[in-house]
């Protein structure tokens, strides 16, 4: 038995797949926009508004799509929580590793530079 | 719709959920340690390298012996067209198990042979770009921006590698007619593998190519 | 017990025997048996390894291993105690076990379970195989870079390391993702998460820590392998890169890995003290959510082992702090399992000893562990004897005592026969004794002032008693495992007369005939609690009929195969080609051999049918 099964009625058909696709791809454009605009390339412009916000823009662009894609595409939103979890968590420990590590080493890397 | 007569053979679960399926999303679990720890130390080192070439600025390398102004080495037009085509495959292979679910082989093995054709353009695309960059004289060792890039980036790869591989071989079991609505669950994990390595791309690119 | 003549019903046709049917078994109680056979040779050599050291520390300046030697024995030890013994060790109870524990069959994936033991083997092999080119590991269990680089491990010593841990490495996640579907996924029906036997508990919080840490020392070993062979220089100061990053990375899983090392000896613990105290284990559920706290905690501490880096105030409180807090969930489980002997009926058989004499020493050792959670004090007792004191009463005195009961406790079940309780009882005071004068002393040493990892002391530092004492410590230890030994061979050459349940346990494997039968269970009996033994005993008024062996017909069991060696080979072959990137210029060559090999046992063992 699989989670199939649940949700014969429910299951996302080929047109909302199509329009993720094209969701993601908008925001991958989007995602080079704002790298470009930031380094004063393409939609140079926008640079004064976009540089200071570069990082967090690809940050929040990037969890976007990272999102659409494990939601729709993985099944996520569909299927049983604790597939979810299994990927959830880890994400969580990774994150924090993630973190911890560019901490650990900013710090470090000045305690002790005169 | 047949998914109810799919699992004829398999044991009832704890969960109700397939096991192999509950493997994979193990599996993907443990993998995003793995990117993470990658990950970290592409941005630990980011910007400490004590050579170039460096990835969006000029420096200077060491050619032939000489310390020689050298100038960025990222190509984005070209990484950015390989991302595309790599998003475009998620999309490609949620259709072709949508076909699979439905018994409908062409819709199977015509979406799963777009896949598998996106997939090797991608590799196509790093394989190039790494020969590309050596060319301009960044070997494995040349820096830290270097080996980091490209063990993450050839881990990344190697996984798109074995997934293509995968799929490949799912593609002709499904030429054969040998992947029925019953069978389904073979694509499914596949899928989710390849998916999994997508996401994975989703974060390196921003991180790795879009990041000064 | 009463016998009937049912008893000596003939058993279902007995699976084959013979060599190659142990290479091709997927059967969980089978590769449960193979894992603990190899790991307790390695555990032995492992111990060997230790009484060599002990008898050059005997005396001052002595001279019976060089300090190249002795390098290689301390390495050697740390690392195959850890990954040859206790881990293996542990991966025995989870075969054998688990799948009874839970009502099952069998695991998830057999296939895969055979894998993951002939891969620990071959890794096992592989490392080791290392003494005979001379060329033994010699940088530490946890080869800290840059010493593990090219300039000063020019050899293959720290190949050999690094190599054999992606080995072994593979054998750990695959068991890990194995043993987790099942215990996810398996459970028999009314077996919900908590009613799982505390072992299951335990067993299954470790499953969850090596699927997250291991991947973080696979990077480490992986940059370290880079650095070695391909030209990178991630822990090479010289091309910009930063030794403590090995050690961040190194702990990010280390830490983990002390959890993976000693969670099961914590639920063998949490199983033998009920059964022998009559009594339900105190605080089930207490008991669950600590293990599930400290392992989550568990990674949030690793940079203790860091303490004398000089990361900074701000890292050093933050750490500190943490591994602090890990104190609170284990305190918790010492006190639930004082709660669970408080008023039992004790029984004193050889299991509950052991059990025991783990909680006693575990609390010593916890107790040392907390006095290096301040970073003050860690530095001066990191690098010293102290450390090794303590590591040695949490991993022996906690994990060995721990799946020493759980062999007392589990033998009569594995195979058929009653170990003797008085030699079982001597095994166990020699063990202690000998196990606290080899160990205790090692604190006064560590504190005043003898570091760790050297291969002699010069005369007059007032180090010559205690490492005198030590040494003797350690051959009674020694010879506690002979007494076993003796007990082990004795029994294995008795009828095997055992009884299902001759403790009166409360779990399901003390259910079905001892040893069990190929299937495992008939039918699986009703689960309404987590002591579905004891329920069943109490409905029959205190008395429980010996069980019956039928003959098994119709239960349809995974098929035994070749092809989880064969893939084994495939990784020896693709990852210890490594070895030869400095030996000739086209060493890849073996690495593509090892992918032909992986790749075809991978693609057999994919299109053959299970059952």
């Amino acid at each position: 038995m699989d989670a199939l099964t649940h949700d014969q009625h429910a299951h996302p058909r080929p047109g909302l797949y199509l329009k993720v696709a094209l969701v993601l791809f908008v925001l991958t454009a989007l995602e080079v926009l704002a790298f470009e605009a930031g380094r004063g390339g393409l939609g140079a412009g926008l640079r004064p508004v976009i540089e200071p916000i570069v990082v967090e823009l690809l940050i929040v662009l990037s969890a976007a799509k990272f999102v659409l894609v494990a939601m729709f595409y993985m099944h996520l939103k569909q299927d049983p929580k604790l597939l979810a979890n299994l990927f959830v968590m880890p994400l969580l420990i990774a994150a924090v590793i993630i973190a911890a590590l560019i901490i650990l080493f900013q710090y470090w890397r000045t305690v002790g530079a005169k | 719709m047949s998914h109810d007569a799919a699992h004829a053979i398999e044991h009832p679960t704890a969960t109700g959920i397939n096991s192999r399926k509950v493997a994979i999303w193990t599996l993907i679990g443990s993998e995003c340690l793995f990117f993470a720890s990658l990950i970290s130390t592409y941005l630990v080192y980011k910007g400490k390298s004590l050579v170039g070439p460096l990835p969006h600025t000029e420096s200077q390398c060491m050619l032939h012996g000489k310390l020689q102004t050298c100038e960025k080495i990222f190509e984005i037009p070209l990484v950015t067209t390989g991302t595309a085509v790599l998003l475009f495959s998620s999309f490609f292979i949620v259709l072709a198990l949508y076909g699979a679910q439905r018994g409908n082989r062409k819709m199977l093995v015509g979406w799963l042979g777009m896949t598998v054709l996106a997939g090797m353009f991608f590799v196509g695309m790093q394989v190039y770009e790494f020969q590309h960059f050596y060319h301009k004289g960044m070997g494995y060792g040349t820096n830290l921006f270097s080996s980091t890039f490209f063990t993450l980036t050839g881990f990344h790869g190697s996984h798109v590698t074995v997934g293509v591989i995968w799929l490949a071989t799912l593609l002709v079991l499904a030429i054969r007619g040998k992947i029925p609505p019953e069978k389904s669950l073979n694509l499914e994990i596949a899928a989710l593998y390849w998916h999994f390595v997508d996401v994975v791309w989703i974060v390196i690119f921003p991180t790795v190519y879009l990041m000064r | 017990m009463a016998t009937s003549v049912l008893d000596h019903a003939p058993a279902a046709p007995a699976e084959q025997t013979g060599i190659w049917s142990w290479i091709t078994t997927v059967d969980h109680k089978r590769i449960g048996i193979l894992y603990g056979t190899t790991a307790f040779i390695f555990f032995l050599l492992g111990g060997i390894e230790a009484l060599i050291m002990r008898l050059q520390l005997m005396k001052p300046d002595n001279t019976l291993v060089s300090a190249e030697a002795f390098n290689s024995l301390f390495t050697m030890h740390g690392t195959t105690m850890i990954f040859l013994g206790v881990m293996p060790l542990s991966a025995m109870f989870f075969n054998y076990f688990i799948p009874l524990h839970i009502g099952a069959r069998d695991v998830a994936f057999p296939r895969l379970n055979a894998f993951s033991y002939w891969v620990f083997l071959l890794g096992g092999l592989f490392i080791n195989f290392s003494f005979l080119l001379n060329a033994a590991p010699n940088a530490g269990w946890f080869g800290y870079a840059n010493l593990t680089e090219n300039t000063y491990s020019p050899g293959l010593n720290t190949d050999f390391w690094v190599l054999g841990l992606q080995i072994l490495g593979i054998a750990s996640m695959a068991a890990a993702i194995n043993f987790f579907v099942t215990i996810v996924n398996l459970r028999a029906p009314g077996m919900k998460m908590l009613r799982m036997p505390m072992f299951v508990w335990m067993s299954f919080i470790t499953q969850i820590l090596l699927l997250l840490a291991f991947p973080v020392i696979t990077v480490a070993l992986v940059f370290l392998m880079m650095d070695r062979h391909f030209g990178s220089h991630f822990f090479l100061p010289e091309g910009g890169g930063d030794p403590v990053l090995w050690q961040h990375l190194f702990w990010i899983f280390g830490h983990p890995e002390v959890y993976i090392l000693i969670l099961p000896a914590f639920g063998i613990v949490s199983e033998v003290l009920p059964v022998f105290s009559r009594k339900p284990l105190f605080g089930y559920t207490a008991m669950v959510f600590s293990g599930a706290f400290i392992a989550f905690l568990g990674f949030g501490v690793w940079s203790h082992h860091m303490f004398a880096t000089g990361m900074g105030p701000f890292a050093d409180s933050f750490f500190a702090i943490s591994t602090m807090l890990i104190a609170v969930p284990t305190g918790v489980k010492i006190f639930n399992w004082i709660g669970t002997l408080w008023g039992g009926s004790l029984q004193f058989k050889t299991p509950l000893y052991f059990a025991v004499g783990m909680v006693a020493m575990f609390i010593i050792g916890g107790l040392s562990g907390v006095m290096h959670a301040s970073p003050p004090a860690d530095l001066q007792q990191t690098d010293t004897y102290f450390v090794v004191a303590h590591f040695h009463y949490v991993l022996f005195g906690g994990a060995i005592f721990g799946l020493t009961a759980g062999a007392y406790y589990w033998f009569p079940k594995m195979f058929g026969r009653m170990l003797s309780e008085g030699l079982g009882k001597l095994h166990f005071w020699l063990m202690f004794i000998g196990f606290n004068v080899t160990f205790f002393p090692m604190h006064f040493l560590g504190l005043n002032g003898m570091p760790r990892r050297v291969y002699t002391y010069p005369a007059g530092l007032n180090f010559e008693f205690w490492n005198q004492v030590q040494t003797w410590g350690s051959l009674l230890l020694g010879f506690s495992f002979l007494i076993f030994l003796v007990n082990l061979f004795k029994t294995l050459r008795k009828p095997m007369d055992a009884p299902a349940d001759p403790w009166r346990g409360a779990t399901l494997e003390w259910l079905i005939p001892s040893p069990p039968q190929e299937f495992n269970f008939a039918e699986v009996p009703p689960v309404n609690s987590s002591t579905p033994a004891w329920d069943l005993r109490r409905a029959n008024g205190g008395q429980l009929a010996e069980p019956r062996r039928v003959s098994g017909a119709g239960i349809h069991l995974p098929r035994p195969s070749i092809w989880p060696a064969v893939t084994a080979l495939g990784v020896l072959g693709v990852i210890g080609s490594i070895l030869f990137t400095h030996a000739f210029s086209h060493w890849y060559f073996i690495t593509l051999s090892g992918v032909a090999i992986l790749f075809y046992g991978v693609y057999r063992w994919a299109f053959e049918p299970p059952f």
